[in-house]
């Protein structure tokens, strides 16, 4: 048996090992504390926390698709008042274990995504994820994240306002995700984190109806691996910040995939919906894939496919 | 009580009408398990990557088993319909609140269910009846179930075996011709507590006579579910009051659910 090192930094903080949740889909940790052991975990992420209350999307909210699913919950969420007093304590404890912790922010404005920032700039977080996928309410409901021009902005308004690392967290429903991921580094971004879902849509045929109140979702799961892979490839070799790679991943293969394509680290969602022990599973998946290969640093694999 | 995914045993499955199943487990969550609490159940075909949720029908602790009685409506259920003894299933479990069975003690209650809200309300008619003689037990019990038609006619039996039991089909084919609220008003039942599970219309149909009568109700609710835990925010039903998750109005039904006092429902 080799020895072996998991631990990688992303912009000066350093991960026990490269696995974490992908935001939305674990809570905030407490959920899944009976269900898996948190401290084994690379990071928390974060639900996403706006400035005030959002009450979501009408139901349904969810449709299952073949290895895949929608979702359009509408980024529900108690506000980042309500996040700090109840959530906080808990993660500060998870990250006492060394895992860290990752809050992901939501915002209809600069405005809201800088007023969130703020109030976490004395708080005991590593990072901060910013989800460009909101629609700009001033600018006719485009997500931030689908012009260069507006992505370039909300970072650099994020990075002035904050204490910790920055993440941003790039959409794919765009034509080209080099420009968008450059437009980020250009801003000033710690990292950029990808992808999130990818707009899709559901017809009951019987019905001659939406599955989906909202109409449109986002499709996550296995579905979406390929087409984030190559995204996760384009981004990476645009830009010379770190990538955290999702979209998909179920195994330590798909992991290592989006590994050798260039994220540094990788983040698990909908995965966990189907086998809660998921993250846990690939991390060991991981470590036998190293061990196999006789590769000491994980590191040695980010981007080295060929 | 824990959750946590393990993998159960069948110990024997049946058809109890066209495309009603009855599936009986064995697994430990029997002993943690109360009535108008959920399972769910994961398919096998993994591109079908959601548990599916289904009510828990009753549990013997003594023995060790779990009895979930499902209709057959897509492929998920499809696959569960095809298992047999020895076969295995993945379960996350167990979920939910379930019915707040002390409320019942002195109280004339009524049970109310239908098509596939029947299996819950035979679990909680069953503690209720273990309770006769005891300081919990409920002064009586009438449980009024509804059917679509014959064909459809499922734990009828068993229902009557614990408990005064009254069945209503939609077609008249049996029991009291009408709806589960249409014979309740005919029969002008007596009872000053509902526990309640089954369609929406008849769940809201009933919350508002409940509610002329001011008499309090407890509503089973459904939504599509992605976590069952508590974590996707899917599930949500709409309340009158603000919800303790999120501060809004949408409260989870997998996790402050399924069970709700129909006033605290935006009908
Ligand atoms: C708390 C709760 C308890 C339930 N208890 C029972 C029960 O005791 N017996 C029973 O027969 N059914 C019950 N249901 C409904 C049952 O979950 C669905 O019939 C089942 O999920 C259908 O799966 P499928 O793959 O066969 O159907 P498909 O239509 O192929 O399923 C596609 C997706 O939609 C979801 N879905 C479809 N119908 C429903 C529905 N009515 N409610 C929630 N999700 C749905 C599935 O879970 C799956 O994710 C319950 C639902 C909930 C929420
Ligand atoms: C139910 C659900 C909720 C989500 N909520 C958020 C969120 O609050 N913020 C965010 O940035 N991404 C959110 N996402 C996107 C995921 O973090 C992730 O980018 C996407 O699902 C792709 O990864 P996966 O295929 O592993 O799920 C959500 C996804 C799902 C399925
Ligand atoms: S099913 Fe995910 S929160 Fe209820």
């Amino acid at each position: 048996m080799t020895a072996f090192s998991t631990e990688i930094k992303i912009a000066g903080v350093t991960f026990k090992n490269p696995v974490m949740n992908a935001s939305g889909t674990f809570g905030n940790g407490r959920e899944y504390a009976e269900l898996l052991d948190l401290s084994k975990l690379g990071a928390i992420v974060t639900k996403g926390v706006s400035l005030t209350p959002w009450e979501g999307n009408p139901t349904p909210r969810v449709a299952e698709t073949p290895s895949g699913m929608l979702n359009a919950i509408g980024l529900q969420n108690p506000g980042i008042d309500k996040f700090i007093d109840r959530e906080l304590p808990f993660l500060e404890e998870v990250r006492s274990s060394g895992t860290r912790v990752i809050v992901n922010v939501c915002g209809h404005s600069v405005d809201e995504y800088v007023s969130v920032i703020e109030r976490l700039s004395d708080k005991p977080v590593d990072m901060l994820e910013i989800n460009v996928s909101c629609p700009n309410v001033k600018e006719g409901a485009i997500a931030f994240g689908q012009d260069p021009d507006m992505l370039r902005d909300v970072t650099k308004a994020c990075k002035s306002a904050a204490k910790q690392p920055v993440i941003m967290k790039l959409t794919p429903n765009v034509t080209d995700i080099k420009a968008l991921a450059k437009a980020a580094e250009d801003g000033g971004a710690d990292a950029i984190s990808l992808i999130n879902t990818i707009t899709g849509m559901k017809i009951d045929v019987e019905k001659k109806r939406f599955l989906l109140a909202n109409r449109t979702g986002g499709l996550s799961g296995p579905a979406i691996h390929p087409v984030a892979v190559r995204m996760v490839y384009e981004a990476a070799h645009a830009v010379d910040i770190p990538v955290i790679g999702m979209g998909g991943v179920i195994s330590g293969n798909d992991a290592l995939e989006m590994i050798l394509a260039g994220a540094s680290a990788v983040a698990v969602g909908t995965a966990t919906f189907h086998d809660p022990d998921a993250m846990i599973r690939i991390i060991g998946e991981i470590g036998e894939y190293m061990e196999k290969h006789a590769v000491t640093d994980i590191n040695e694999l980010v981007g080295a496919v060929s | 009580m824990s959750k946590n995914v393990s993998v159960a045993k069948i110990i024997k499955q049946s058809e109890l009408a066209e495309g009603i199943y009855d599936m009986v487990l064995d697994t430990p969550l029997s002993a943690e398990a109360a009535p108008g609490q959920f399972v769910a159940l994961y398919c096998s075909d993994s591109s079908r990557l959601l548990p599916r949720p289904i009510s828990i029908c009753s549990a013997d602790a003594a023995a060790g088993t779990l009895r979930l009685v499902y209709r057959v409506v897509g492929a998920g259920t499809g696959e569960f319909s095809k298992l047999s003894a020895g076969d295995s299933v993945r379960v996350l479990g167990v979920l939910g609140n379930g019915y707040p069975i002390d409320e019942a003690r002195d109280k004339k209650v009524l049970l109310v269910g239908g098509g596939l809200g029947v299996p819950p309300l035979l679990f909680l008619a069953k503690k209720l009846s273990e309770a006769a003689g005891s300081d919990a037990a409920p002064a009586a019990v009438t449980a009024v179930m509804g059917y679509r038609n014959l064909g459809l006619r499922f734990l009828s039996e068993d229902f009557s075996a614990v408990t005064n039991a009254i069945d209503t089909s939609d077609d008249g084919s049996f029991g009291f011709h009408g709806t589960v609220v249409d014979a309740i008003k005919a029969k002008d039942l007596n009872f000053d507590i509902a526990y309640s599970c089954g369609p929406l219309p008849m769940l809201r149909a009933l919350a508002s006579l409940c509610a002329d009568k001011n008499i309090k109700c407890y509503v089973s609710l459904e939504e599509r579910m992605a976590c069952g835990v508590g974590v996707c925010l899917g599930c949500v039903a709409k309340t009158t009051g603000v919800d303790a998750h999120s501060l809004v109005k949408n409260t989870r039904i997998c996790t402050e659910g399924p069970v709700f006092d129909s006033r605290d429902i935006e009908w």
